[in-house]
């Protein structure tokens, strides 16, 4: 009997990046009805329900224009400093939430991992769609201040490359998702990096340009600024508030950069959590 | 030749026992720089069989080694072997939940598991919510639930529930919600893991009654797996017995229940056993204990109808209130009963080497395993204690197809005196 009848094996060695698209499209339905329950119950007996999703993001720029406008006086060039930061902490929060929730996946999965088999990048996944649903909402509260801001005279105006948006939130997505499923598969043995992400994603939101113009750092710290520039999600950050707002400055570095580091982290997080997920129920 | 559907081929497991700490990522780093030199792992050679009674040498220890096995498409495979023998960890791996550290199983099928229902079911969702997620976990498409769902909801009795979210349900409906979804599923090859022991006697007969359809009427490939011998029995067609992570025996239904009683009598750490040196003091020795049945020899098996006689034997210089205590616990661990010497007022007063005896009536235990700790006490305090030293096996009689299999609930199982009033 000749091997090429098996419909598939399970054996130790797996190939380095072994992701079965196939499979993950079978499991499609599963995929749908994971977002679905995200989506659903997190706000569940709750009253206010989906406007959670609105209240966060509103509070926080509320916040930062109080706190780094008003106080500290940071300028954001005719942007009414309110839509700025709503633009900077609504894209922040798509990645920080993908990020933090896709790093728990081993952790908070383990008792449905320990007793069915599925590919398990359909968690990661599913929080990502799920995490950009709740974006979208959020998207759409920050248009109608938009709009509200235009028809005060505000000098906001759509830049042409706002095309491009949806590219941009999609590759903030797989940064994040990269970058959680790394987190997530190293998570499952050293349970030492739970502590890191949270308060390092929130050490991360400051050199990220969410409350600041990515120029501002340039001119005023240029010592501290490769810390700003080498960070891809500044680069993203900033590219969404040219988009959105016409405000700020991404060069050609910056684009290919960003893509090119995205990109590496997603191939290394699937590499990383493919290795992972054979084995981490032993030692989760 | 038979047409084979899944073939399993040098399957081992290795598990690193005590805690992932400290050491973990120095192995990690050991691992690996022996990985880019191109040697091998160095803690693949280390490792020894898993037996957990005794005491080991090294931190890793093979869960299965060895395990070959083929699978004929339509067959129904039972899979027998003590706590701890490895059938988990081989189901775990069949199902794709964890890898084998080395070896390949190949399937021409796909596998679905049964191995613990109500996985992933969401307590905020409603009942038919929870059938598409807990199908689509399963591996269905929400065509082929939607297909099922009435009568998955008919099967599992729930229907008036149906749009109240889980976490309202009792805990015996959730059980036949998901039992109900899982019965549905219709893969190719369907691993099941005591799975009959959920619900109540009612659901359970249907359960069963559902386990015999999948496998019986279409024609359907299942493993199983139970320590229920009068359910293997009715359900297989072959089986294979584990023991310590290797397979021992493969054949026939009947011979593989035969050879796993036996064989796991024989062994000596479970109906006879010599005790330790630590259990003596200058005036008493616990020297070595056993069970048996009246008539038979030690290691043969007992069931029901067999009247059990313990037996320890006990070297003694200083004849004062010495007591023997027996405490018998279930497969989970939970007191039963206590039997002391000193509840029927006998001391162990003798001089010398002596056989202590005490008979349990038959038809007393339940069918199942009865873990017993043995004793010695002076009536003030405990003086030796060896948890666990006995395991006493009451196998079940076998049963017409048909009849409930499962068991009833509960270690005893005594005959009282049933009459009329007049």
């Amino acid at each position: 009997m000749k091997d090429n009848s098996w419909l598939y094996t399970i054996s130790a060695k797996r190939k380095l990046l072994d992701l079965n698209f196939k499979e993950i499209w079978q499991y499609r339905d599963l995929l749908v009805l994971f977002v679905k329950r995200d989506v659903v119950t997190v706000y569940k007996q709750t009253i206010l329900g989906p406007l959670w999703y609105l209240i966060q993001p509103l509070f926080t720029a509320l916040i930062f224009t109080f706190i780094f406008n008003k106080v500290a006086k940071i300028e954001t060039g005719g942007i009414p400093p309110f839509l700025f930061n709503l633009a900077g902490v609504s894209i922040w929060n798509y990645f920080k939430t993908c990020l933090t929730s896709t790093s728990d996946t081993f952790k908070t999965n383990a008792s449905i991992f320990s007793k069915v088999y599925f590919p398990r990048v359909i968690l990661p996944l599913s929080l990502v769609i799920s995490n950009l649903v709740k974006f979208g909402i959020q998207l759409l509260i920050f248009i109608a201040f938009y709009i509200y801001y235009y028809f005060q005279g505000a000098a906001v105006s759509i830049d042409s490359s706002i095309v491009f948006f949806p590219i941009v939130v999609v590759f903030m997505g797989l940064l994040g998702l990269g970058l959680g499923m790394i987190i997530s598969s190293l998570v499952t043995k050293y349970r030492d990096l739970t502590f890191l992400v949270t308060f390092g994603v929130q050490l991360l939101m400051y050199v990220s340009a969410v409350m600041y113009p990515l120029a501002l750092v340039r001119e005023q710290m240029p010592k501290i600024a490769w810390l700003v520039e080498y960070n891809p999600v500044a680069y993203i950050v900033e590219m969404s508030r040219v988009m959105l707002l016409g405000e700020g400055a991404v060069g050609m570095f910056g684009i290919v950069y960003t893509i090119s580091i995205t990109l590496i982290i997603l191939f290394f997080g699937i590499i990383i959590f493919n290795r992972t997920e054979k084995t981490f129920i032993d030692t989760v | 030749m038979s047409d084979i559907i899944l073939k399993v081929s040098n399957i081992n497991k290795q598990y690193r026992l005590g805690l992932v700490g400290t050491g973990t990522l120095s192995h990690d780093l050991s691992r690996w720089w022996h990985r880019i030199r191109g040697k091998e792992d160095p803690f693949l050679k280390v490792g020894e069989v898993n037996d957990r009674s005794t005491k080991g040498e090294s931190d890793y220890v093979w869960a299965l080694k060895d395990i070959n096995f083929e699978v004929a498409r339509g067959e129904v495979l039972g899979i027998i072997g003590k706590n701890g023998a490895g059938k988990s960890t081989l189901l775990k791996i069949l199902s794709r939940v964890t890898g084998p550290t080395t070896g390949e199983i190949k399937t021409k099928g796909r596998i679905a598991s049964l191995l613990e229902v109500g996985t992933g079911f969401h307590p905020e969702l409603t009942g038919r919510e929870n059938i598409y997620l807990n199908g689509a976990i399963l591996g269905m498409t929400k065509s082929e639930i939607k297909a099922k769902e009435d009568e998955i909801i008919d099967f599992s009795g729930c229907a008036r529930y149906i749009e109240t979210p889980v976490k309202r349900y009792s805990s015996g409906m959730r059980v036949r919600l998901a039992f109900a979804v899982a019965a549905f599923l219709e893969p190719d090859i369907l691993v099941i893991d005591e799975v009959l022991a959920v619900g109540d006697a009612e659901f359970q007969k249907k359960a069963v009654g559902k386990m015999q359809d999948i496998s019986k009427g279409d024609g359907r490939t299942v493993i199983f797996v139970s320590h229920n011998m009068a359910a293997v029995k009715s359900l297989c067609t072959r089986a294979i017995v584990l023991s310590n992570g290797q397979l021992v025996y493969s054949g026939g239904t009947e011979e593989s229940i035969q050879f796993y009683l036996q064989n796991g009598n024989e062994k000596g750490s479970d109906t006879l056993r010599y005790f330790s040196e630590e259990l003596y003091n200058e005036f008493f020795q616990l020297k070595k204990t056993s069970i048996r049945a009246v008539g038979k020899e030690i290691g043969e098996p007992i069931d029901r109808n067999d009247t059990i006689v313990f037996s320890t034997l006990i070297s003694n210089s200083y004849p004062k209130n010495l007591y023997l205590v027996y405490r018998f616990k279930d497969a989970q661990g939970d007191y039963i009963f206590v039997s002391s010497s000193a509840f029927s007022d006998f001391k162990l007063d003798f001089e010398g080497e002596k056989e202590v005896l005490m008979t349990i009536p038959s038809h007393f235990f339940n069918e199942g395993s009865i873990y017993v700790d043995v004793m010695l006490s002076n009536g003030r305090k405990v003086l030796f204690k060896e948890e666990d030293a006995l395991c006493l096996i009451i196998v079940q009689e076998e049963r017409e197809l048909g009849e409930w299999m499962g068991r009833t609930p509960g270690a005893l199982k005594p005959q009282f005196k049933w009459e009329l009033s007049n």
